[in-house]
């Protein structure tokens, strides 16, 4: 069973149709990134799957309709929103006692063993916390839940590099197997684009792209050529190009790697270009030249 | 798999969040007992001059008077932010990522003055007036004077049996009203508690210009009873010019559970907790 089943998903609020029409399958085993622009959708499909707001459409999370089973749901789903969702009264091991004491699937001995690992005193009160600590706070109640989806939105927002790192580090390590799933939307796409296994690319509503990474990697390259051979590898229609150094890099879809490597260097193009490329202003070849 | 207890853990994290919930009453009534000590020299004396007793009874009634009225006032700031605070704060989102339904939040939410808060002020109550007949009989007795007298004056038993009712009765009472003011703090963006009272505030200013003035107007007199009228029901006062109760057979639930407006009342209070769920179902942070 796929863990997300979504299809044809609708959303408008008073104004703007917020999600258009999305299919997506989310299978176990898969670490999905949504990623769009601010406003394209992403937070009202998180929304959607999460139960926290209705939608038409056909979705099926776990088997489980969210919006009318988000109780039910929660049990196998965990969610972080950004670090600013826990309440600033909060203690911690008042944090420990309510999710022990609610969750059926929370590993209490568990939690406890991830926070002995941090500088997170029981007595403290999230107001007293940095933000940092209180991602840790907030990633030892969810990797000490058993659950078969993390729903992750800016989980990291306003954190240093150090704990961004641990944090998704602790989440491969510890956490994530291959029955369980990660979907997780964030603006700092190079960070993540590494333990992806799945990109889904959200504009306007409308899914644009969706493939696996290893897929992308095969059909998305980059050429590095030099301006004796720009011309020749622009008539390939390349869908990007960005100039370094003098040089000319050209992102091209579905060109072989083969015929691409007479012009230069040729690599996996990056998320964030691949991005770029694909939502940004289009920079036609015979403009950038 | 953990044993889970989703309503008991709900209104746990309520008085962890609302501290003031009970140490507001505990500081007025440390005051009381406090005023009592000093006072208590006079006690002696009171026994001996003592013709119907109320001057004993008078820190007993202040006691209970005093810690249920903090507790009002304490219940309504804190109904008009339950289904507020954590939309404001965003941790709204944290509440709803785990297995606790919407209807077991507003059950937890509405228990607090309906339920946690009775209790609370019972238990604070009953243990100050222990404290004071302790402490009363030490002096009493080392006064001099007769314990019987000082006992019988008290009538404790009497009023062991009338606060635990009335505080009870007075609970079911408030239903609505505390359901309205729940259901504001599930609704409202800001200003909970202009948006609380306003509505009725203007209903009744005008009901007051078009009476041209007379007051108790019906708008007035419904609302004035319901948020004050608990215990007046609980207890059969007719007839009485200071209104006192002073015995058993006042004690009324016949009366109470025969009243139309009662039972209508709490068929309000359920709609307005069904509408705080369905808003609580569909609330973003704010």
């Amino acid at each position: 069973m796929a863990v997300i089943e979504a299809r044809g998903l609708r959303k408008s609020f008073k104004t703007t149709i917020a999600l258009d029409g999305v299919d997506l399958t989310i299978e176990p085993g898969r670490i999905v990134g949504l990623i769009g622009r601010n406003g394209a959708g992403k937070s009202t499909a998180m929304n959607a799957i999460l139960g926290l707001a209705p939608s038409d459409g056909r979705l099926a999370v776990l088997g489980l309709d969210p919006w009318t089973q988000r109780d039910r749901l929660m049990r196998e789903v965990s969610f972080i929103a950004d670090v600013a969702v826990l309440p600033r009264w909060l203690r911690v091991s008042q944090a420990l006692d309510y999710v022990a004491g609610v969750h059926p699937r929370f590993d209490r001995a568990k939690a406890e063993a991830f926070l002995d690992r941090t500088d997170l005193k029981r007595t403290s009160r999230v107001r007293e916390l940095s933000k940092g600590m209180v991602t840790q706070l907030h990633l030892a109640l969810v990797m000490a839940i058993d659950a078969k989806l993390l729903v992750l939105d800016e989980p990291t927002l306003g954190l240093d590099l150090l704990y961004r790192k641990a944090f998704y580090d602790s989440l491969l390590n510890d956490w994530f197997e291959s029955d369980r799933a990660i979907l997780v939307s964030t603006h700092q796409v190079e960070e993540i684009q590494h333990i992806l296994t799945d990109v889904v690319f959200l504009n306007h509503g409308k899914v644009v792209l969706a493939a696996s990474m290893e897929a992308l990697e095969e059909r998305y390259l980059e050429a590095m050529v030099g301006p004796d051979q720009a011309a020749a590898a622009r008539a390939l229609r390349p869908l990007h190009e960005r100039q370094v150094f003098g040089r000319s890099i050209l992102l091209f879809d579905g060109v072989p790697r083969a015929q691409l490597a007479a012009f230069g260097e040729v690599r996996a193009a990056g998320l964030a270009d691949l991005f770029v490329a694909l939502m940004g202003p289009v920079v036609r070849a015979e403009t950038a030249a | 798999m953990n044993r889970v207890r989703p309503l008991y853990w709900s209104i746990r994290r309520e008085l962890w969040e609302h501290r003031a919930l009970w140490i507001a009453p505990l500081a007025v009534e440390a005051f009381v007992l406090l005023a009592y000590f000093v006072t208590s020299f006079t006690l002696p004396h009171g026994v001996a001059v003592a013709k119907t007793g109320e001057q004993l009874r008078l820190p007993y009634a202040v006691a209970a008077g005093a810690v249920f009225m903090i507790s009002f006032f304490v219940a309504v700031f804190y109904a008009l932010g339950a289904l507020h605070n954590d939309r404001r704060d965003r941790s709204l989102l944290f509440w709803k990522s785990l297995p606790v339904s919407d209807t077991t939040t507003v059950l937890a939410k509405a228990a607090i003055p309906l339920v946690v808060q009775p209790l609370i002020v019972l238990a604070i109550a009953l243990a100050a007036q222990a404290i004071m007949l302790a402490w009363g009989t030490l002096v009493v007795a080392v006064g001099g004077e007769s314990l019987s007298v000082y006992w019988s004056h008290l009538r404790l038993p009497l009023i062991w049996v009338l606060l635990p009712y009335g505080v009870a009765m007075n609970a079911l009472w408030d239903l609505p009203f505390y359901g309205w003011l729940l259901l504001v703090s599930a609704w409202a963006k800001r200003a909970t508690f202009i948006w609380a009272i306003g509505p009725w505030l203007a209903l009744m200013l005008v009901e007051f210009m078009v009476l041209a003035g007379k007051d108790g107007g019906p708008i007035a007199r419904v609302v004035g009873d319901r948020v004050f009228g608990g215990f007046d029901r609980a207890y059969n006062v007719a007839g009485q010019k200071n209104m006192t109760v002073t015995s058993l057979s006042q004690i009324d639930p016949m009366r109470f559970f025969g009243d139309p407006s009662f039972w209508a009342g709490l068929a309000v209070g359920a709609a307005f907790l069904a509408g705080c769920v369905w808003l609580r179902r569909r609330q973003d942070p704010l």
